[in-house]
């Protein structure tokens, strides 16, 4: 047995995992500098951070528009990937920028909630940028297993520890599931390379070959559990609401884009000659999910407890894009995460801001008032809570509208139409914070906290992410469009 | 009958035996040490199927460090003796899944399909170049991104390890 | 195949024959003079003042979670030292990368004082 270095050494081009790399060294510096410069304020750590998440930004977007596989083709740079980073990206931007403050407040500022929050992104990043099961199952563990540990964030919460308990024996349960899928389709194929098991999928059988057709839905199942899609969503609520809301805000945007990235890689690169029996699957799935979503949500009154209700429906309608397959649909997913981490971040901020210690205000009822002593703040809400129940001139309204019709393209009318009667039930429980924040009468002053200057970053990033590909749908959209055309 | 079937069925004896220790005993020690005793047999499977690596992992970091883990949550959590009784409704759940976890087994065995090898690795290749040697091969040159990326993956557990149990922190 | 474990399960049967061997021996050959004091737990010293099943605190529980993280990376190291010779250089700076990056979560646990028995 021979090992041709020179030629390994061929296949290897750092250019491509750069972004990773810069986070990955970044996260391990501010490790050892939070242990080894000792300091009460942890607040350089998250503009260190930020730092490092635009740099691998910019390292990133300058891959536009090629498509370079290294490591012996584990990991590719194409414009699906790039994309997908860059929601991840922002919302690992916007999570560090709204933490410190919150972290404070809630006495648990440790500084190594910046580098897991990179190790998270790392982790986003490989999903999204793999062409390789092992690399996918490695790139998820990295994320999950940093998630578990920003849920259980708050160890002095009870709430918190058992938000991360529970992520983590059910997060664990379910990556069983996709490890084993993983296996059978490695058992069917003998190769873990995308590329290899797409050229195999139909020379083995397809739809008619059993083990592979198990595998398939078994890694599905995987990543709908990482997507919160119903059946898999029970985590969701208890998770959302015990985690410290900044990573709640985290967790709903970049670990769901990361699902939705990797499963649009394999069902349409590995699985398209399936299509018939995942489409079926998906176009189920997404009913459920919306619906159980939108219903459970109407009758929360603990807003995180809303919005993670109100983050399964939004899988649903990513779904709904999904299962129609078309590039109409898939573009809209991206675009539809791209939009939705602006809003539910910027939702999550505003949440941040307005809860005292240990959060004993959670409730809608908590925001009356909110519209006559903090105008402005409202108004931010507001524009979240448009753009999240779909309304026009917002980046959701869009967003929705192609993810609708994709799946009326595909021939899914009902789909379609079950869809955005969904949407109509959403606007009840959106509006109904607005209808608190502007008509009810509010005790409350709302002068227990200042608006530190990164959450006020946050949010204004936020509002013009929700409020700009609203009005200017088209750059965006060219931009998901040329995303998913090289899958 | 040749000397390693006669040893094949010495360890399985050896193995169901243990493994009905495990949920048999009273003393949640004693199952976590029949527990050993059952990773060990199945150490003994992955060198019979010549996969001596598997074995070693086998020993090294079930029978070794997770066994550790579970004798310390026994005796973190102080499980009492007494207070290891069974309810019926459990043994009549586990008994229906063990007849049809057995009756599936059994339909495997009798009807199922034993499919060719696929892909690089033959049996063939294993004996010739040694188990180790090929999953370190593959490991260092086709796995190379994810065993790199295996290392941030352990420095972050470790990292939450010290968060989520170290008593105080700062 | 099997006879190449011949050693390993030697050494199994020696250790056994020999566990057993001075347990049995010893209550075979020894006298056998029974006392309340012999029988007591301890002949000399304190008196026993509880059991000794008490709960344990979780600091174990951190260094038990930590030895296996490293136990791991030990895991990985056995295929590299096989193959080091054939992978030459760069399968050193493979495993350096590797090492290195745990390194990092070897000094960080350190200078956090997790391996100190607080």
């Amino acid at each position: 047995m021979d090992i041709n270095v020179a030629q390994l050494f061929q296949t290897i081009n750092l250019n491509v995992i750069m972004p990773e790399v810069i986070l990955s060294v970044l996260g391990m510096a501010l490790l050892l500098v939070n242990v080894f410069v000792p300091s009460k304020s942890k607040g350089y750590l998250a503009w260190l951070s930020l730092i490092g998440i635009i740099g691998a930004g910019f390292v990133a977007v300058t891959g536009w528009g090629t498509t370079v596989s290294s490591f012996n083709d584990s990991v590719v740079q194409d414009n699906f990937a790039i994309f997908f980073k860059m929601i991840f990206l922002l919302a690992a931007g916007l999570a560090v920028l709204i933490s410190d403050q919150y972290m404070s407040r809630e006495d648990c500022n440790h500084g190594e909630l910046y580098p897991i929050i990179l190790f998270t992104t790392v982790g986003m990043m490989l999903m999204a940028a793999a062409t390789d099961l092992m690399t996918i199952f490695l790139g998820l563990e990295l994320m999950s297993i940093s998630l578990y540990v920003l849920a259980g964030f708050n160890r002095d919460s009870i709430k918190s520890n058992e938000a991360g308990m529970k992520y983590f024996l059910l997060g664990a349960f379910s990556t069983g599931f996709l490890l084993y899928g993983m296996a059978l389709i490695y058992g069917v194929t003998g190769t873990t390379r995308i590329a290899k098991i797409a050229s195999l999928v139909v020379q083995v059988g397809g739809a008619g070959n059993t083990m592979l057709l198990i595998g398939m839905f078994l890694m599905l199942t995987g990543f709908l559990f990482k997507i919160a899609a119903a059946p898999f969503h029970m985590w969701t609520p208890d998770v959302y609401e015990g985690a410290p809301t900044p990573m709640t805000a985290f967790m709903s945007a970049g670990p769901k884009a990361a699902g939705f990235a990797t499963m649009l890689r394999l069902l349409l690169v590995v699985f398209p000659a399936m299509k018939a029996e995942w489409s079926d699957l998906l176009w189920i799935l997404a009913v459920l999910t919306m619906t159980v979503g939108n219903f459970t949500a109407l009758r929360q009154d603990n807003i995180k407890r809303m919005l993670a209700y109100s983050s399964i429906a939004h899988a649903g309608y990513c779904l709904v894009g999904f299962a129609s397959g078309t590039a109409t649909g898939t573009s809209g997913i991206l675009f539809y995460m791209l939009s939705y981490t602006f809003m539910n971040i910027g939702a999550f901020a505003v949440i941040v801001l307005i809860g005292k210690k240990g959060e004993p205000n959670g409730t809608v009822m908590d925001y009356a008032g909110l519209g006559h002593k903090r105008p402005l703040l409202a108004l931010a809400m507001t524009v979240f809570m448009f753009s999240l129940a779909g309304m026009p001139p917002t980046a959701g309204f869009i967003g929705k509208f192609y993810l609708f019709s994709g799946a009326v393209e595909a021939g899914y009318i009902w789909l379609a139409i079950i869809g955005v009667l969904n949407s109509a039930a959403s606007v009840y429980y959106y509006l109904r914070v607005i209808v608190f924040m502007y008509f009810k009468p509010g005790e409350e002053e709302f002068d227990w906290f200042t608006i530190s200057a990164p959450v006020a970053l946050a949010l204004v990033v936020s509002a013009a992410g929700s409020l700009i590909p609203g009005v200017i749908p088209s750059l965006l959209l060219q931009f998901a469009q040329q995303a998913v055309k090289l899958i | 009958m040749d000397i390693s079937s006669v040893f094949f069925a010495l360890v399985t004896v050896v193995a169901i035996v243990s493994a009905l220790m495990v949920v048999t005993c009273k003393n949640p020690i004693n199952s976590a040490l029949s527990l050993v005793l059952t990773f060990f047999c199945l150490a003994t499977y992955y060198a019979m199927l010549n996969a001596p690596f598997m074995a070693a992992v086998q020993i090294i970091v079930y029978a070794g460090a997770i066994m550790v883990l579970i004798v310390f949550t026994i005796m973190l959590l102080n499980i009492r003796v007494d207070a290891n009784k069974k309810g019926s409704h459990q043994v009549a759940l586990g008994s229906v899944m063990g007849i049809v976890t057995l009756l599936l087994t059994g339909l495997i065995l009798t009807r199922g399909k034993v499919s060719q090898p696929v892909g690089g690795i033959t049996s063939d290749m294993i004996n010739k170049l040694g188990h180790t040697e090929l999953i370190g091969k593959v490991m260092f040159t086709d796995f190379l991104l994810p065993f790199e990326v295996t290392s941030i993956l352990l420095l972050v557990a470790i990292v939450g390890a010290v968060i989520l149990a170290k008593r105080k922190l700062s | 195949m099997l006879g190449t474990y011949l050693p390993i399960m030697l050494l199994i049967l020696v250790s056994l024959a020999f566990g057993l061997g001075s347990v049995v021996f010893s209550s075979l050959i020894g006298q056998k003079k029974f006392s309340k004091v012999k029988m007591a737990p301890y002949e000399c010293g304190c008196e026993p003042i509880g059991t000794a099943r008490e709960r344990f605190p979780i600091k174990f529980y951190l260094i038990a979670m930590l030895f296996i993280l490293f136990d791991i990376e030990a895991v990985f190291l056995y295929p590299w030292a096989i193959l080091y010779k054939k992978l030459g250089v760069f399968g050193l700076v493979e495993m350096g990368l590797f090492v290195v990056i745990l390194f990092v979560g070897y000094i960080y646990v350190w200078k956090k004082g997790a391996l100190e028995w607080e």
